[in-house]
C-alpha cells in the first residue's frame, strides 16, 4: 500500500519552512558565530560579530527576515519509494513559497526572464531538486539563497594533474576574489567530481550540512580543515572589515568523475546560510 | 564602538573630515536605489530628463527592502553588493550625489569619482537587515513603484551604523589592509 500525501500538506510545510528559514538563524550557524566571537582577536571583528548576533536576535524576536535578500527559494525534495503524492507536487511547492514569502514579509526577488527582468512579485518559481529515497517518507529542505553570495560562486573544470592542491587553490582564490561581497563570515560549499552540473549541485548540497562537524572521510576532513585555515588567513574578516573569521566552515562533497576530468565547484553561503528541513 | 554622528543634508566639511576606517552613525534622509533603479535613472539623464529626486549633496543606499510588516516603516533592509552599481555611480556623482552606502569593494572608476567630487562610500554590515529595519522611521516611494523592492524609497533613518570604506581622498579600508 502506498502512503498517500496530500499536495496541500506539502504547500503548508514549504510555507512554514520558508518563514522559519528566513526569520531564524539555524542553531549550528548561531553556535559557529558565537564560537568565532570568542576566538577573534580583532576588536573590530568582534564588534561586527556582535552586530550579526544582535541582528539574529532582533530577527527572531521582532519576526523580521534576518536579511532583506530572502533569496531564491531552493527546495530539495526526497520522495520515499512508498509515497504517492495526491496532486501536482511542483505546483504545491511553488504555492508554499508564494504563501511563505507573503506571510513572512519576505522580499520577492525573482524576475521572470533573466534579460527582460520583470519581478514575478511572489518569489516564484522556486528552484526544485527532486530525489528518491527508500521508505514511506517525504523529506523537504528549503534553502533560500541570497545572491550576494551566489554571485561570488564559481565552477572550474580542472585537469586531473591539478590534483588536490589545484582544487584547494581554486577554492581559496574564489573566496579571496569574493572579498566582502558575500557577507562574510561565509560557509564555503565545495563540490568535487561528477560533471560540471553535478559539481555545482554538490557544492549547493554541501551548504546544507550542519556547520561544526567534520567530513566522515578523514582524507576530506583534513582537506576541509586545511582550507578553513587558509581562508581565515586571508584576513577578509566579518563584513570584509578585516579579522580572522572569514569562513565559519568549509564543507566538501564528492562524486566519482571521468578519467579526463576534475570538476570543482564553489558555492559560497553568507553568514546566515539558511536551510530548514521537514520530514513528512 | 566610537562613531562620528553624521546628519543629512551633508556639508562638504562633514564629509571631508571622515577617514577610511571611521565608524559613522547616520541620521536623516537617504534614497534607496539598486540595479533596476540605477538603469532607469541613467536612461532619464541620457534623455535629458531630471532625476526623480535632486541628488545634490544626497546619499543613495543600495538596498531593496523587504515588505513592511504592520507597524513598521520597512521590513529587513540591509545593504546589497555595491559593485553592480559601479557602472552608474560616477554619472550620479557628476549630478551632485555625494554619499553611497552599500557593501563590498568599488571599481577604480568609482574611487576616482569619489576623489574628484570629494564624495564618500560608506559600508553597512552585510546581512544586518533586521537591525537596520529598526532604525528606519519613515519610508515612502519616490519613483519606479512598478519595480517593487527595487523602487526608489525615501528613508528617514536614525543612527544607522556604517563604516567609512572609501574616504574623500580615495583611501579605503582595503588598500590600507593590503599595504600592511
Amino acid at each position: 500500500m502506498p502512503r498517500l500525501i496530500d499536495a496541500a500538506l506539502i504547500t503548508e510545510t514549504v510555507a512554514e519552512l520558508c518563514v522559519t528559514a528566513n526569520l531564524c538563524v539555524s542553531p549550528d550557524i548561531r553556535a559557529a558565530l558565537d564560537g568565532a566571537r570568542s576566538c577573534e582577536s580583532s576588536p573590530l571583528a568582534r564588534t561586527v560579530l556582535d552586530m550579526l548576533l544582535e541582528n539574529a536576535d532582533i530577527a527572531e524576536r521582532e519576526r523580521l527576515p534576518v536579511c532583506q535578500d530572502t533569496g531564491m527559494a531552493v527546495v530539495f525534495v526526497s520522495v520515499g519509494s512508498d509515497v504517492h503524492v495526491e496532486g501536482d507536487m511542483t505546483q504545491a511547492i511553488n504555492e508554499g513559497v508564494r504563501r511563505g514569502y507573503r506571510d513572512g514579509y519576505c522580499r520577492g526577488s525573482v524576475v521572470g526572464d533573466p534579460i527582460r527582468r520583470v519581478n514575478t512579485g511572489d518569489n516564484t518559481p522556486a528552484v526544485i531538486h527532486y530525489d528518491f529515497e527508500p521508505g514511506g517518507h517525504l523529506t523537504i529542505t528549503v534553502a533560500p539563497k541570497g545572491f550576494g553570495s551566489e554571485n561570488m560562486s564559481a565552477v572550474r573544470m580542472l585537469n586531473p594533474s591539478d590534483g588536490l592542491s589545484g582544487a584547494e587553490d581554486f577554492v581559496v582564490e574564489t573566496v579571496r576574489a569574493a572579498g566582502a561581497n558575500p557577507c562574510p563570515p561565509v560557509i564555503v560549499g565545495v563540490g568535487i567530481g561528477g560533471t560540471m552540473d553535478k559539481a555545482a549541485l554538490l557544492a549547493k548540497q554541501a551548504l546544507l550540512r550542519e556547520t561544526g562537524g567534520a567530513h566522515p572521510d578523514s582524507f576530506w576532513a583534513e582537506a576541509e580543515a586545511r582550507l578553513l585555515a587558509r581562508i581565515n588567513a586571508l584576513g577578509i574578516g566579518p563584513a570584509g572589515f578585516g579579522g580572522e573569521t572569514t569562513a565559519l566552515g568549509v564543507h566538501i562533497l564528492t562524486y566519482p568523475t571521468h578519467i579526463a576530468g576534475l570538476p570543482v565547484a564553489v558555492n559560497i553561503g553568507c553568514h546566515a546560510t539558511r536551510r530548514r528541513t521537514a520530514v513528512l | 564602538m566610537q562613531a562620528v554622528h553624521l546628519t543629512t543634508p551633508f556639508s562638504d566639511a562633514a564629509i571631508q573630515r571622515l577617514r577610511a576606517g571611521d565608524w559613522v552613525s547616520l541620521s536623516g534622509v537617504v534614497y534607496t536605489g539598486r540595479d533596476a533603479a540605477h538603469k532607469r535613472m541613467t536612461e532619464l539623464l541620457d534623455g535629458g530628463k531630471p532625476l526623480p529626486f535632486d541628488p545634490r549633496g544626497q546619499a543613495i543606499y543600495y538596498t531593496g527592502p523587504c515588505p513592511a510588516p504592520p507597524g513598521r516603516a520597512v521590513g529587513s533592509a540591509g545593504p546589497t553588493t555595491s559593485l553592480r552599481m559601479d557602472a552608474y555611480a560616477p554619472r550620479l556623482m557628476r549630478e551632485g550625489l555625494r554619499v553611497m552606502i552599500g557593501k563590498g569593494e568599488r571599481s577604480e572608476a568609482v574611487v576616482r569619482a569619489i576623489r574628484q567630487y570629494a564624495g564618500i562610500y560608506l559600508s553597512a554590515v552585510g546581512g544586518t537587515g533586521a537591525l537596520t529595519a529598526l532604525r528606519v522611521e519613515q519610508a515612502e516611494v519616490v519613483a519606479f513603484d512598478d519595480l517593487g523592492p527595487e523602487a526608489i524609497y525615501r528613508l528617514t533613518v536614525r543612527e544607522l551604523p556604517l563604516m567609512v570604506a572609501i574616504d574623500c581622498k580615495g583611501e579605503s579600508i582595503w588598500t590600507t589592509r593590503r599595504s600592511r
